[in-house]
């Protein structure tokens, strides 16, 4: 009974549907090669495509704690993660708010020099920052690192504040100054807490892209006891290059974090990260 | 003394803020200052460092004019260096809107096991590049390597996939245009998703076929899609720096490496700071020539079938 058109329908949606199944499993190879060679003894010599179901090795693990400082560059990256990201929420907020409701010719030229902001490339910078942040004592330091992660990641944040803080309707402000709420009221009490979602997509935002940062946490924190997690993959890497399987159990446990975030807060990363992009 | 008593007024009616009051603006102050301090001031410090024929480290240094311009376009390797930028931008660019569309197109259809599709797609881009690189270097490595195993058991000889420059330049294009497909994917399909529903039923009606629903009505109207995923991607590319790093460090020999990376070995491992800060402020054009030249023509774009 199935007609002419319906048996090509099908067939499109088989051919789609295989396409779509070829992609999903091209994103996943790099994750099994990686969770296959971590699991194996250096002396294993199979092949990645077998995964280890006979012995599961975790030495590489060990090798990666012992000889990479992964844990001290776990908490580092952590530490640097958690207050930059703060910081971005409450400089970011805070700035939006005359941008948003005070309009002026200085504030829309501010408000576009900080868009602008977005553009610099964070390594056509380096040498003038690097010498700036030598001149400060700020290399190798928490503060120095943490201020110079707000600042790449603070132009988006403003301007994903300032463009929802204008979606808000005035009336509400209007009408708490009518009963007397003084400035402090009015923005800790009424203006912060209407901006619970657009700071759920702040803080993935920049959360995600500090733990990732590599480009200038890699020459601003260089000593190994200061080291985030992505220079520490990095330079593990290439000083230990005969030794991939502990690189590849490196990688995992820095990713791990991300994943299980990303596991139970799928909804929200990918509406932040489509908030983030139409910019 | 009419102007002093209308002033008021018209300051209290122009500020929409109940906050009232310049004083407001002392808000963005502290933001202003760190962007002051850790952006601006060194990217007008990059420019006049760029006239100079600093070390990066001793107090000497002596103006020299545009001699690092002149050197940077007369260097065979930031030539090809440049060459690798713009294929790291646009390759990535390109390969990423049609995986990105495709996909988008593919996973906005009814299919059994979409959204799991999607979370797997999008995931890499969670993922620090550096994860990404090595990960990517573990297949593509010369001894046991996962692609190396498949070409040995077909019977061949072992592929130098990274030592090889043209391959290798090939495969970052690749290992970084599939880790952020999924940014792609996820604009189109909130781009397909606001197209409403009605327009294609109405064309249904009229006998049009599906590529001329996808032509007419699908297209026209990502427009600001297009836009924002085009333009997202080419500055991503442009800037490309922590998958080459892991990769293939810039080698063999300088073949691979981008702008970015180039500046980071000029300044650290060639002692030349003036130079690297040319080639900071150079890139720093191209980025900005690129998103303001996309956003001119892919805005009129949209004005024009509006």
């Amino acid at each position: 009974m199935t007609t002419p058109v319906s048996n090509k329908k099908r067939l499109a949606g088989v051919t789609i549907g295989s396409l779509v199944l070829v992609v999903v499993l091209v994103q996943l190879l790099p994750f099994y090669v990686a969770l296959s060679t971590a699991l194996k003894s250096r002396t294993d010599l199979s092949s990645q495509w077998i995964f280890p179901t006979a012995e599961i090795f975790f030495g590489n693990f060990a090798a990666a704690i012992s000889s990479g400082n992964i844990l001290r560059a776990i908490g580092n990256s952590s530490i640097i993660t958690v207050v930059s990201t703060i910081l971005v929420c409450v400089l970011g907020a805070l700035a939006a708010y005359p941008l948003a409701r005070r309009k002026s010719p200085a504030n829309t030229a501010i408000a576009l020099l900080i868009l602008g902001m977005i553009m610099v490339p964070p390594l056509s910078i380096l040498v003038p920052l690097y010498t700036l942040l030598n001149q400060l004592g700020a290399l190798n330091t928490y503060w120095g690192a943490i201020l110079v992660m707000v600042t790449t990641q603070l132009p988006l944040s403003i301007f994903l504040y300032t463009a929802f803080m204008r979606s808000l309707p005035i009336s509400v402000e209007e009408a708490a100054t009518v009963d007397g709420a003084n400035r402090m009221q009015l923005l800790f009490g009424i203006v912060f807490p209407m901006l619970k979602p657009v700071t759920a997509t702040v803080i993935i935002l920049t959360g995600v892209a500090v733990w990732n940062e590599f480009a200038l946490s890699g020459y601003i924190l260089t000593s190994p006891q200061m080291q985030t997690i992505a220079p520490a993959i990095a330079s593990f890497f290439s000083v230990q290059s005969s030794n991939l399987p502990a690189a590849a159990a490196a990688s995992l446990m820095a990713m791990l974090p991300v994943l299980v975030a990303y596991l139970f807060l799928q909804k929200y990363f990918i509406k932040g990260m489509v908030a983030g992009a139409e910019k | 003394m009419s102007t002093l008593t209308l002033s008021p007024q018209k300051r209290r009616r122009r500020n929409r803020s109940p906050l009232g009051g310049r004083s407001i603006n002392l808000l963005y102050v502290p933001a202003l200052a760190l962007l002051a301090l850790f952006t601006i001031y060194p990217l007008i410090n990059g420019i006049l460092l760029s006239f100079t024929n600093w070390n990066g480290y001793s107090a000497a240094r002596s103006n020299v004019g545009l001699d690092n311009y002149v050197r940077l376009f007369s260097d065979e390797t930031f030539r090809l260096v440049l060459l690798n930028t713009f294929i790291y931008g646009i390759g990535s660019t390109i390969i990423q809107q049609i995986l990105g569309l495709g996909l988008a197109i593919a996973l906005d259809r009814k299919m059994r096991g979409k959204n799991i599709a999607r979370a797997i797609i999008y995931l890499p881009v969670l993922v620090s590049p550096v994860v990404m690189g090595t990960m990517y270097y573990l297949l593509f490595q010369y001894n046991n390597g996962a692609f190396n195993d498949i070409v040995v058991g077909l019977g061949g000889e072992r592929v130098a996939w990274l030592s090889d420059s043209g391959a290798a330049v090939g495969i970052i294009v690749v290992v970084n245009s599939l880790q952020f497909a999924g940014i792609s994917m996820i604009i189109y399909l909130a781009g397909l998703q606001s197209i409403p529903q009605m327009y294609y039923e109405a064309s249904t009606v009229d006998g049009a076929s599906t590529f001329e629903q996808f032509r007419y009505i699908s297209v026209p109207l990502l427009q600001p899609a297009f836009a924002t995923s085009i333009v997202l991607n080419l500055i991503g590319g442009l800037k490309l720096f922590d998958v080459i790093e892991v990769m293939t460090g810039g080698g063999p020999g300088y073949s691979t490496n981008s702008v970015s990376t180039l500046i980071g070995i000029s300044y650290f491992d060639n002692q030349s700071a003036g130079y690297a800060s040319g080639m900071g402020v150079v890139l720093f054009m191209i980025i900005v020539v690129f998103t303001l030249a996309l956003n001119t023509l892919l805005n009129r774009r949209r004005l024009e079938q509006q």
